[in-house]
């Protein structure tokens, strides 16, 4: 794959607007079938221009509005906002206080950093395959939890472009959901709770939850690939300590000593099972069994999610097929049916797609001299992006359905 | 809604069409009244279902909501004022119109400001808890449908294939009792208090709420609703005040329900500094029982306690001069001296008469004030024993007050369950040595009057003046105590009440 240089993002997005943006199916998504009149037209985007220029409130009457704007500003960042009560563009002629956020998707955010605290290969913004296997659990456990309990139909999943993914649920019944649902929907979907001063985060009650227990089966199954294999949690002391402080001290003695005695992560944790299902749970305040064993598997899998990012009708994300200007990759879609062979390394940059779609320009063009340059730019952009623009028209057809 | 002078001839329905208009003994009163009435009835259905939420609210301070003794009082109180609350073989029309209306007009009289609506709010929820807990399971879902609120029951096959993920979300199930509850199906987003916790069992975008839960979230529903309708009416108030025939009674309604603040001295000089010593044990609250003999001891107080205590001296009657006879002499003990005690000390004792500076005359602090601000720290002996003293102190002063053990562990379980006034009057009951202390206690200085009064059997006693706005201040002797009514105070004051409008409404 060509390297990217943020240095040739202005040329490398000129030609990513005019030649590969999926302008139609994008429209297409935003614009929900035009049933609700002005829909699109009063969606608020914002745009990062070179050298961090943020301009809010960016609306567009029609595709073909969208696609001149976008190619003459040509944002290093595109986000999606909410739908307003008047254009966006227009606000400030509006009186004081009719200006309205009424509408938006629900949208999640989940960032590899949060698991700072858990992961041992990375850390900040850095990502690798290993702790890449936190991200494929969130998904798979959120997804399951937004459609089996929640219901909801239409969920795209993205990738951020850097160290996460998003997820964008655009039924029209959530599109309408008021701010205080929003954060009720996270706090459901929430069990990690505590910052850097708070040891153990996890903490189950009696009563498990069958939302609790559906996303512990969905952890067992990755658990000792990622976290006993690759992330080797209690490869030696230093890493089994953090363990331990999430496990009565009574234990403590017993754990050390003969932790010293297996090989592998896998022998210690088999150990620790063993030893908590002994463990009197008699003590107050202290679990034993397997909730404990839970909630380890918790604190070191389960999804963090940011509620702020969830919980505003107004609050902007980062839209799919946006460039990330730091890593030059496209946000795109995620294929649920093949979410454990996600690579995020594999995902196109824009330098790389730019490449190639000179490379086939210029061979298309040696072929046939002849060939009207739209009928070239067609199949280019069919073919580089592909796979993601299917997604996403299949997504768009799937709301499509759900209106009629 | 049309008032009249004269009483016009209600339209009469007859039998089936009665029924139909209130199908159920509750209601979450949507719809206002559209019928005449004369401004005596008008004025009656608003003063009986004040009396209603007034007894609602000392019930719910009195007794801990939801127990028998608590059911039963409540109900005993709704039917002696003749407002619907049961399904019954007698004729419930009567009673379900006059719930119906009387709820309209307070709403008039109670929208006005935040507290009025905070407190209307609060009985008119506690009321309807009650009527809906005795209402029959299988009424519940008619009365649902009928309220236009989205609640299905879900058949025996839907609850069977869900049960095991029923009882994992619900905190208050056991396995046996699911097969008696009635479990409900509502969209998720109207659980909201019960999903975000995960306290309830979602599938597919629907809760499934057990009937335990399904209160609390009618009980939002009704707040949220009430709430949104005050706000409404405040906005056609003024419409409604400048009907010059209304403008009184509603004024009058939504002040009546202030308590009396003891501020007014009507026993000002009939306490000598000598009997202060054995009053304390016998007549004063705990709280204020523990600031004297602080006092006495230390011969200091700290600013909290000389205003909680200081003031409340001059509620039961101290003077000025005698306040500061008083402390002058406590402090002089304590080796200060008597000039420091001038300068340092008197000019607040005078402030808090109001005999210096924006010259407030500061009134005596209640219950709830003590209770809810400026808790006491080391050093500091002003508080609500019940409530800022550790219980093992706590017990331990109990003991040296000589009560019962059976009377310190009531005294206990009340304090474990924050019923700390109720507390207090457990305390009274078992120093004064009667079964039922005849009184709702919001007010230190309400303790001393109430047990002066059984100490000196019924002699002695002046009723304190009505609150302030009333056009016609009295008072009244209160002859023989009523130790059966809980209301007793309440009801006499209400009288007053009527006899004052009376004047209004006659030619």
């Amino acid at each position: 794959m060509e390297p990217f240089d943020p240095a040739e993002l202005p040329e490398l997005l000129k030609l990513y607007y005019r030649r590969l943006f999926p302008y139609a199916q994008y429209y297409r998504w935003l614009n929900y079938g035009g049933v609700v009149k002005n829909y699109f037209q009063h969606r608020e985007f914002s745009f990062t221009l070179k050298d961090d220029i943020y301009i809010r409130y960016q609306s567009f009457n029609n595709q073909s509005d969208l696609e001149k704007e976008m190619q003459k500003m040509n944002p290093y960042k595109i986000d999606i906002g909410a739908v307003y009560s008047h254009r966006p563009n227009q606000h400030n002629t509006v009186k004081l206080g009719a200006f309205q956020a009424q509408e938006k998707e629900l949208v999640f955010d989940i960032d590899m950093t949060d698991y700072d605290d858990v992961r041992r290969c990375c850390s900040s913004a850095d990502i690798c395959s290993k702790c890449w296997t936190l991200m494929t659990m969130a998904i798979r456990i959120i997804d399951r939890a937004l459609k089996e309990d929640f219901g909801f139909k239409h969920r795209l999943w993205v990738y951020s472009g850097r160290r996460g993914v998003h997820c964008w649920v655009c039924d029209e019944s959530v599109r309408k959901l008021s701010s205080a649902v929003r954060s009720g929907i996270v706090e459901y979907l929430s069990l990690v709770k505590g910052g850097q001063d708070v040891k153990k985060k996890v903490h189950l009650s009696e009563n498990v939850h069958p939302f609790v227990r559906k996303s512990i089966s969905i952890i067992k199954k990755y658990f000792e690939g990622y976290a006993l294999v690759g992330q080797d949690i209690l490869e030696n002391k230093e890493s089994w300590d953090k363990i331990l402080a999430l496990v009565p001290e009574t234990m403590h003695n017993d754990l050390q000593q003969n932790f010293q005695k297996h090989h592998s992560s896998l022998q210690r944790w088999e150990y620790l099972k063993k030893a908590a299902s002994q463990c009197p749970s008699n003590i107050k305040n202290e679990k034993c069994g397997p909730w404990l064993e839970w909630e380890i598997m918790l604190q070191y899998c389960f999804p963090r999610l940011d509620i702020n990012v969830s919980k505003g009708i107004n609050h902007l994300l980062k839209s799919p097929f946006s460039v990330h200007p730091k890593t030059g990759r496209i946000s795109v879609p995620i294929d649920l049916q093949k979410v454990d062979q996600f690579d995020p390394f594999a995902v196109p940059t824009i330098s790389s797609i730019c490449h190639e779609l000179d490379a086939i320009f210029t061979s298309e063009v040696e072929k046939e001299e002849n060939q009207a340059e739209s009928d070239i730019k067609h199949r280019t952009r069919g073919r580089l992006i592909y796979g993601s623009v299917t997604l996403t028209q299949a997504f768009y057809i799937d709301i499509l359905l759900s209106l009629q | 809604m049309e008032f009249s002078g004269v009483k016009r001839r209600k339209p009469w329905l007859i039998g089936d069409q009665r029924k139909a208009s209130y199908p159920h003994s509750l209601q979450f009163y949507l719809q206002p009244p559209s019928e005449n009435i004369s401004l005596i009835e008008f004025e009656n259905l608003a003063i009986d279902r004040l009396k209603l939420l007034k007894s609602v609210e000392n019930l719910g301070v009195s007794y801990v909501k939801g127990t028998e003794l608590y059911q039963s009082k409540l109900e005993a109180e709704i039917r002696k004022l003749k407002f619907s609350y049961r399904e019954s073989l007698e004729d419930e029309y009567e009673p379900r119109r006059k719930d119906h209306i009387s709820h309209f007009i307070l709403r008039l009289a109670y929208c006005q400001s935040e507290d009025l609506r905070r407190w209307f709010i609060q009985q008119e929820m506690d009321l309807l808890r009650f009527r809906f807990s005795i209402l029959p399971k299988d009424k519940i879902q008619s009365f649902l449908q009928d309220s236009h609120l989205h609640f299905e029951a879900i058949s025996e096959e839907e609850k069977n294939l869900r049960e095991q993920e029923i009882i994992a979300s619900s905190t208050s199930l056991g396995g046996p009792k699911l097969e008696l509850e009635y479990v409900y199906k509502i969209p998720f987003a109207d659980a909201l208090d019960l999903f975000r916790g995960r306290k309830v069992y979602l599938e597919n975008g629907f809760a499934y709420v057990p009937l335990k839960d399904i209160v609390a979230i009618i009980l939002n529903e009704f707040r949220a609703k009430l709430s949104k309708a005050l706000a409404l009416t405040a906005r056609s108030l003024p419409a409604v005040q400048s009907d010059e025939r209304l403008q009184p009674l509603l004024n009058h309604l939504s002040h009546s329900y202030i308590g009396q603040d003891y501020s007014i001295q009507g026993n000002a000089g009939k306490i000598s500094l000598d009997q202060i010593d054995s009053l304390s044990t016998k007549s004063f609250p705990p709280c204020m029982r523990q600031l004297h003999k602080a006092l006495r001891e230390n011969h200091h107080l700290r600013h909290g306690g000389r205003m909680q205590y200081g003031l409340f001296l001059k509620g039961i009657g101290l003077t000025l001069e005698q306040a500061l006879q008083f402390w002058k002499q406590e402090f002089i003990k304590g080796k200060m001296d008597p000039d420091k005690f001038d300068k340092g000390y008197s000019y607040n004792i005078r402030h808090s008469f109001g005999k210096e500076g924006k010259r407030t005359d500061y009134t005596p602090f209640s219950c709830l004030k003590i209770i809810l601000t400026n808790p006491p720290s080391q050093g500091d002996y002003h508080g609500c024993p019940f409530r800022h003293s550790d219980p093992e102190l706590l017990k331990q002063k109990l003991q040296s007050y000589k009560i019962t053990p059976g009377g310190i562990s009531q005294i206990l379980d009340l304090v474990k369950g924050t019923h700390y006034q109720v507390a207090c009057q457990k305390y009274f009951e078992m120093t004064h040595n009667v079964d039922d202390c005849g009184f709702s206690l919001n007010h230190p200085n309400q303790f001393f009057v109430e047990s002066q009064r059984v100490l000196n059997g019924g002699k002695d006693i002046k009723k304190e003046s009505i609150p302030p706005e009333t056009p016609q201040p009295k008072q009244s002797a209160q002859k023989t105590k009523n130790a059966s009514s809980a209301l007793a105070s309440l009801n006499s004051s209400l009288e007053m009440d009527m006899e004052g409008l009376e004047d209004y409404f006659s030619e």
